[in-house]
């Protein structure tokens, strides 16, 4: 699954900063109908989870409310030089991870 | 005596404030979606132009030749070639637009199959080449075949066509910036394309917006790569004028 984030590469100890993800996904809803007739199966990105050294700092639980190439967006403040994970599955199955290093000066 | 003067007037008036000034159909968004288009990151349609250049450097075909294998660095050898199309190419015999070139060089350099049309794949590449060009201005293709090939784009633009009868002209002419239902009309112009609508919750072809409208005014729609589309859309290249490309744009 292709995937943009974007973490600052440095950042002042105490300083907020702002992560962004943006992962391309239909995110169907489950609602559509196909020109057979037959429904759609739902297969939306459900739950999105980024952590900041093994500690959760943000997660999403998204549903078919959500539009499709989801783009989520989250402030932490930098304490420590340290790796962010982030992780998404969806209702099929596939995951998706990415990963960044934020350095604290 | 004066409503006379007046009405005599009137004529030279209206024709001196006829608009000069094109507009993009960026001006004819919401703030939210002009927004969204700004940011680079925001922007969805950049996941394309990602995908697109990791596609750049992956070989493909029984030649298993990848297009930086030829092209080198996109950024280099790619500014400005959006610019120059649709054109006609004297090999392929027949005007090809940016997707048909891309097509053709799969084709005949790297012995691959033709990647099809709206596929993710072709977009994807088609938006990364043009992404090259962002900021430039087309430059109308001149040779013989090709102002042909727009003479008769520009008589399809012009002409009535479908159930309700209208012309392009009819709208993105004389009524844009009027509303349709919940749409505000724009002039038409393709400089975005590929562009991200979210209405397609995904990226389209100009070709996908040019069937819409076909659709729209119940005229039945060339199919993609039909000569009828690429001559429109040769036409339209030459109609934006001077408006800049700003693939991979955002419309509703």
């Amino acid at each position: 699954m292709l995937a943009r984030i974007q973490v600052p590469a440095q950042a002042r100890q105490g300083e907020i900063v702002t992560i962004r993800i943006a992962i391309q996904h239909p995110m169907e809803t489950g609602y559509r109908i196909d020109h057979f007739g037959r429904r759609i199966a739902r297969n939306v990105i459900h739950t999105l989870a980024v952590r900041f050294g093994g500690t959760e700092v943000f997660s999403a639980d998204m549903g078919s409310g959500v539009a499709a190439n989801p783009f989520l967006q989250f402030h932490v403040r930098a304490q420590a030089s340290g790796e962010f994970s982030f992780e998404w599955v969806d209702d099929s199955g596939a995951r998706g991870s990415e990963r960044a290093t934020l350095t604290v000066v | 005596m004066r409503w006379l003067a007046a009405l005599l007037c009137a004529p030279i008036t209206v024709l001196a404030a006829q608009p000069s000034a094109l507009r993009s159909g960026l001006e004819f968004a919401s703030a939210d979606v002009r927004a969204l288009q700004a940011d680079d990151f925001a922007n969805p349609g950049m996941l394309w132009v990602d995908r697109g250049a990791k596609l750049w450097s992956t070989p493909a075909g029984a030649a298993a030749q990848s297009c930086a294998g030829c092209h080198r660095e996109a950024a280099v050898s790619m500014k400005g070639v959006a610019t120059r199309y649709p054109r006609f190419d004297r090999e392929a015999g027949a005007v090809l637009n940016l997707e048909a070139r891309i097509n053709r060089c799969r084709s005949t350099r790297q012995q691959a199959d033709p990647l099809g049309f709206e596929s993710d794949e072709l977009l994807a590449l088609t938006a990364y080449v043009a992404h090259q060009s962002r900021g430039q201005v087309p430059i109308p293709a001149d040779d013989a075949a090709s102002r042909a090939a727009r003479e008769r784009g520009r008589e399809q633009y012009f002409r009535r066509q479908g159930q309700m009868n209208l012309a392009c002209t009819h709208c993105h002419d004389r009524l844009a910036g009027r509303r349709l239902l919940a749409e505000t009309i724009s002039e038409g112009h393709g400089n975005g394309y590929p562009a991200y609508r979210l209405e397609w919750q995904g990226l389209g072809s100009l070709q996908r917006r040019l069937r819409a409208c076909f659709t729209g005014v119940r005229a039945e729609a060339p199919p993609f790569g039909a000569p009828e589309l690429v001559e429109l859309e040769l036409y339209l290249t030459q109609r934006a004028g001077p408006l800049r490309i700003e693939t991979p744009a955002v419309r509703r």
